[in-house]
């Protein structure tokens, strides 16, 4: 057996697609119900952690550092494994979301906290002088700005929690590598990882590239 | 509430909080024994203002003599340490009453503070549609007029980025009116201006004035304060050292250090 046949077979290739596609398709629904979520609770958790009374300000804080200290491998597992000895049993799709959404909103919370905290006091005191209340002031004045600061961290954290939808194949969601993994097994070749890894660049490279092409603007229009 | 607006009644409509009809002796604004601390720092070391309705009031000082402070505590953008202060009748704290009373308070900052994300025109409605909960249509429409009234009509479409400091600081002076406050702050209005578009803003100044709308204006304008003002000023160290109509300010005060400081400033 030759290089060719063994990562590049053809034939081996198109057997996996549809079930390649499959996964993939999974692998979105997955990226996207985790990146919509995270950043929904993400932009929550950094305005408590910002706003709130002390204590909850302290434990969203809490919340924060320790999601993005605990490695998703091990989450995914906890949530997967060892919930069900608690009585809650979540199907491997909601597990791996779960597990993704949690750490997200942590990473999310603090890209939010360090885009509201770049604008300048003066933004703040305007609104206020005015008499906009907090939600307005938010609405209004601070978040529009602050977002367009932190687009190209949003979308580079975006771009991670897509590449970590792979490890949802630990708890058996047939994903984009689960089922190049199985399709592996079934034809004792390699060529379905190879596919698996083609799909995944050409899901991520555009994104890549648009966080270049933001950071460039971001440059350009603050120069 | 500002006085109407001849060629435009739609000023003149009802401002949300109607002042109670009160007697000419109360002032709009009252300071009584005002201290602020920063750390060991005493900025405000009792301070004791009052500012009737229709006065212009200039506040002037050498820097460091606490007078940003002063007019940032009467919207509560700085926190006081003793004493109190009143807004029409009303005291200034923090708490759900706050944004009421600074909704009848207009400031215009040093660095015009514009919200850089919104045109012209939509800084200045901005107030009217989410304080004052008119419709947008209105909002704009009032937002329009203001901005005729401070000589941009055409720039209301631009973004401040787009506009010079001087334009920038105009704007900003129509948004703090779009309120219709009751009391206009002005703090150092032209000190972040080149010297050529001075002018242009204390001229809008000086039409607000003859108007008759309140104002306490901290600046270093010695010309506007002395064509302007109903009563000057002189704050040093966190105090008040000397308070007179401008005539008599500016010809012959009674204090030494405020003699020093006019020596000082008029020199040149």
């Amino acid at each position: 057996m030759n290089l060719i046949d063994t990562f590049f077979n053809w034939a081996v290739f198109r057997d996996s697609l549809p079930a390649l596609l499959q996964g993939l398709w999974i692998t979105i629904l997955l990226g996207v119900v985790s990146i919509v979520a995270g950043l929904v609770s993400g932009l929550l958790m950094a305005l408590l952690r910002l706003y709130a009374p002390a204590p909850v300000r302290a434990l969203a804080r809490i919340y924060i550092d320790v999601f993005r200290s605990i490695p998703l491998l091990v989450l995914l597992v906890l949530v997967y494994y060892a919930l069900p000895f608690v009585g809650i049993r979540l199907s491997s799709f909601t597990s791996a979301a779960t597990a993704l959404t949690l750490v997200s909103c942590a990473y999310t919370a603090e890209i939010f906290r360090a885009g509201i905290e770049a604008i300048p006091k003066g933004q703040f005191e305007a609104a206020e002088a005015i008499g906009l209340g907090f939600f307005s002031s938010m609405r209004d004045v601070i978040l529009p700005q602050a977002f367009r600061i932190v687009v190209p961290p949003l979308t580079s954290n975006c771009i991670n929690v897509l590449k970590d939808t792979a490890l949802a194949s630990v708890v058996a969601m047939p994903d984009l590598l689960k089922q190049a993994t199985q399709a592996q097994a079934l034809s004792a070749n390699p060529t379905p990882l190879i596919g698996a890894a083609l799909l995944y660049l050409l899901l991520l490279l555009p994104l890549v590239r648009l966080v270049g092409y933001f950071e460039a603007r971001h440059r350009a229009a603050t120069r | 509430m500002l006085p109407p607006v001849e060629s435009q009644p739609a000023m003149t409509a009802p401002s949300v909080a109607e002042p109670a009809p009160k007697t000419a002796a109360e002032p709009l604004i009252r300071i009584r024994g005002l201290h602020k601390f920063y750390g060991t720092f005493e900025a405000l070391k009792g301070i004791d203002l009052d500012v009737r309705s229709g006065e212009v009031v200039v506040v002037i000082g050498p820097s460091g003599s606490g007078k940003s402070t002063l007019i940032r505590c009467i919207n509560l953008l700085e926190d006081y340490d003793r004493g109190e202060v009143l807004v029409d009748g009303k005291r200034v704290l923090r708490g759900a009453q706050l944004a009421a009373v600074r909704a009848e308070v207009g400031m215009v900052f040093q660095s015009f503070n514009l919200f850089p994300h919104l045109t012209a025109l939509a800084n200045v409605a901005l107030g009217p549609l989410r304080v004052r909960g008119l419709p947008r249509r209105e909002a704009n429409a009032r937002a329009q007029t203001l901005l005729e009234r401070v000589g941009l009509a055409d720039q209301a479409y631009k973004l401040p980025g787009q506009l010079s400091g001087g334009q920038q600081q105009r704007v900003a002076i129509a948004r703090a009116l779009a309120m219709e406050p009751k009391v206009l702050l002005f703090d150092e209005p032209t000190s972040a201006l080149d010297p050529e578009m001075v002018g242009e803003v204390l001229d809008v100044m000086q039409s607000l004035a003859r108007s008759g709308v309140t104002m306490v204006v901290v600046s270093h304008e010695m010309g506007f304060a002395r064509r302007v003002a109903d009563r000057v000023i002189f704050m040093e160290a966190g105090r008040v050292v000397e308070q007179a109509s401008p005539e008599i300010f500016f010809t012959k005060p009674n204090e030494e250090r405020t003699r020093a400081f006019l020596q000082a400033v008029l020199q040149h």
